[in-house]
């Protein structure tokens, strides 16, 4: 199976296609819900002025960002009292929630894809074509396997959104994925979502 | 009445990290459906992986731990009070004891209480006498993934020509599948229920889903749409993830409810491949798990 190391070039981005396995090795970030609109209003459509430690949090991730990826992912953290994090489980969460602001937070921290599960839409679809990006799809609720690839927690950002929506900063070893967005225009959910469409259809008709 | 925090305690573990036997078997089955070397065949493969290593290191099977739903059947004279503290306190050891993550969020204020505690419906207790003297607990944990991909139709529904029938409520099912696409974490397992309010409507196709995977409808023509919706549901080819394949639903379990005469819903749940659910009982002092 083809191995991508973090930071990622453009040149392997484009050469990834629909399909293909890879497993992912480097220094990522998780982000879901929370992130997402935090990172959109506060730094990039700039409706709430920041607060807090938000400028800093955005100094320190910003260059961990670049040529890597957001992990739309809410794990399951040992040692919460220790502060000896450990990811203990680590699965994927639904990405489509992030299909309003994707596409703008991949451009503005220069990321080369995110990894989720159950695809997204025509917006980040385009945003990939543009960086270029990838959409990574890991394997829903295989939370304890892909828990053992996570084996560094660097740092936590942003605790107080709570465990499952904060900013941990991770290394992964051998993250296993499959590409199912490209950066050539390609959506695997696109084709099976039309597939199945036109099942149903003839599936109504009878 | 004898303190049952920690026997609670390990429902959860087991709910969290075990995965139900019958389930796990349904999806042995379906690996040998879809193509090897294919993408859902890698995603049922790692699924199983995962199911395995789960139990093995006592961890989550899912991070999404869940919406916890428990039913509560209780003899005579047993105080649901204490039962309920027992319950909420067991909650709280299991976040404690990573079996559980943080899932209780404000939804004012955003804030995650920390303990899987929240308000009075969370976690979810429901609470019903019995006659004898056994106590029964049991517990599903549902994953937002999936719960997000769940819907209700109100019949008839002209976009899908489904009328007030049987016959009606095959479209609908089929429409809520094809939208589910792999959101859910498919494969799934369907509960529906047709009859009844919004809110029994959604509550009773929940309740199917403690049937186990192999118990027959005791309706044969509510057995024989069970098995036509799985049968069309995976002509579909939306396979686990998504990814395209043969198992999109693993099956699907089908009640009814006396309704309004005005009134026709269809509520579809959809249970994902990650299909939790556990059950303890208490006889004569000796606490069993299923």
């Amino acid at each position: 199976m083809r191995e991508i190391n973090i930071p990622i070039s453009d040149e392997t981005i484009r050469s990834l296609k629909v399909g293909d396995p890879v497993t992912l090795n480097g220094i990522m970030l998780t982000g879901r819900d929370t992130v997402h609109k935090w990172m959109i209003d506060t730094f990039i459509r700039k409706t709430r002025p920041p607060q807090g430690d938000d400028l800093q949090v955005y100094g320190a991730i910003k260059p961990l960002l670049k040529d890597s990826l957001i992990y739309h992912c809410g794990p399951v953290v040992s040692g919460l009292d220790t502060k000896q994090y450990k990811f203990v489980a680590a699965g994927p969460t639904t990405s489509i929630r992030e299909e309003p602001y994707q596409a703008e937070v991949m451009k503005h921290f220069n990321l080369k894809g995110v990894i989720g599960k159950g695809g997204m839409g025509p917006k980040t679809l385009q945003g990939c074509r543009d960086a270029p990006a990838v959409y990574f799809h890991a394997i829903g609720g295989a939370a304890s396997y892909i828990a053992q690839s996570v084996t560094r927690v660097l740092e936590v950002y942003k605790l107080e959104f709570g465990v499952p929506e904060a900013m941990w900063v991770i290394e992964v070893i051998d993250l296993p994925v499959v590409v199912t967005m490209d950066a050539h225009g390609q959506s695997l959910h696109a084709v099976v979502e039309a597939q199945s469409h036109q099942v149903l259809q003839d599936l109504l008709a009878k | 009445m004898r303190d049952l925090t920690e026997n609670i305690l390990e429902l959860i573990r087991r709910t969290s990290t075990d995965l139900p036997a019958d389930v796990e078997k349904s999806l042995c089955t379906s690996i040998e459906r879809e193509e090897p070397g294919s993408a859902a065949r890698g995603a049922l493969e790692t699924i199983l992986k995962n199911v395995a290593l789960s139990r093995k290191n006592s961890t989550p099977i899912c991070q999404d731990t869940g919406t916890p739903i428990f039913y509560v059947h209780y003899p005579e004279g047993m105080s649901t009070r204490k039962l309920k503290e027992q319950i909420r306190t067991a909650m709280e050891a299991a976040t404690r004891h990573s079996y559980m993550r943080p899932n209780a969020v404000n939804v004012l204020t955003e804030k995650n209480s920390g303990n899987n505690l929240g308000g009075k419906a969370f976690p979810t207790i429901h609470f019903e006498e019995v006659e004898g003297d056994e106590l029964t607990i049991e517990l599903m944990l549902k994953g937002g993934g999936c719960e997000n991909v769940g819907a209700q139709y109100s019949l008839p529904d002209s976009r899908l020509s489904a009328g007030r029938d049987l016959a009606g409520v095959r479209k609908v099912v089929l429409d809520a599948v094809q939208k589910a696409q792999g959101q859910g974490c498919a494969p799934g397992i369907l509960g529906v229920a047709f009859g009844g309010d919004r809110g029994s409507g959604y509550l009773a196709s929940k309740e199917v889903l403690f049937n186990k995977m192999d118990e027959g409808n005791p309706d044969p023509k509510l057995a024989e749409l069970e098995q036509k919706l799985t049968d069309e549901a995976n002509q579909m080819g939306i396979g686990p993830m998504g990814f395209g394949g043969k198992t999109t639903v693993l099956k699907t379990r089908i009640t009814g409810l006396h309704r309004l005469p005005a009134s026709y819903f269809v509520s579809v749940s959809y249970m994902c491949w990650a299909y939790r659910r556990r059950k303890m009982s208490v006889k004569d002092n000796e606490v069993t798990y299923d």
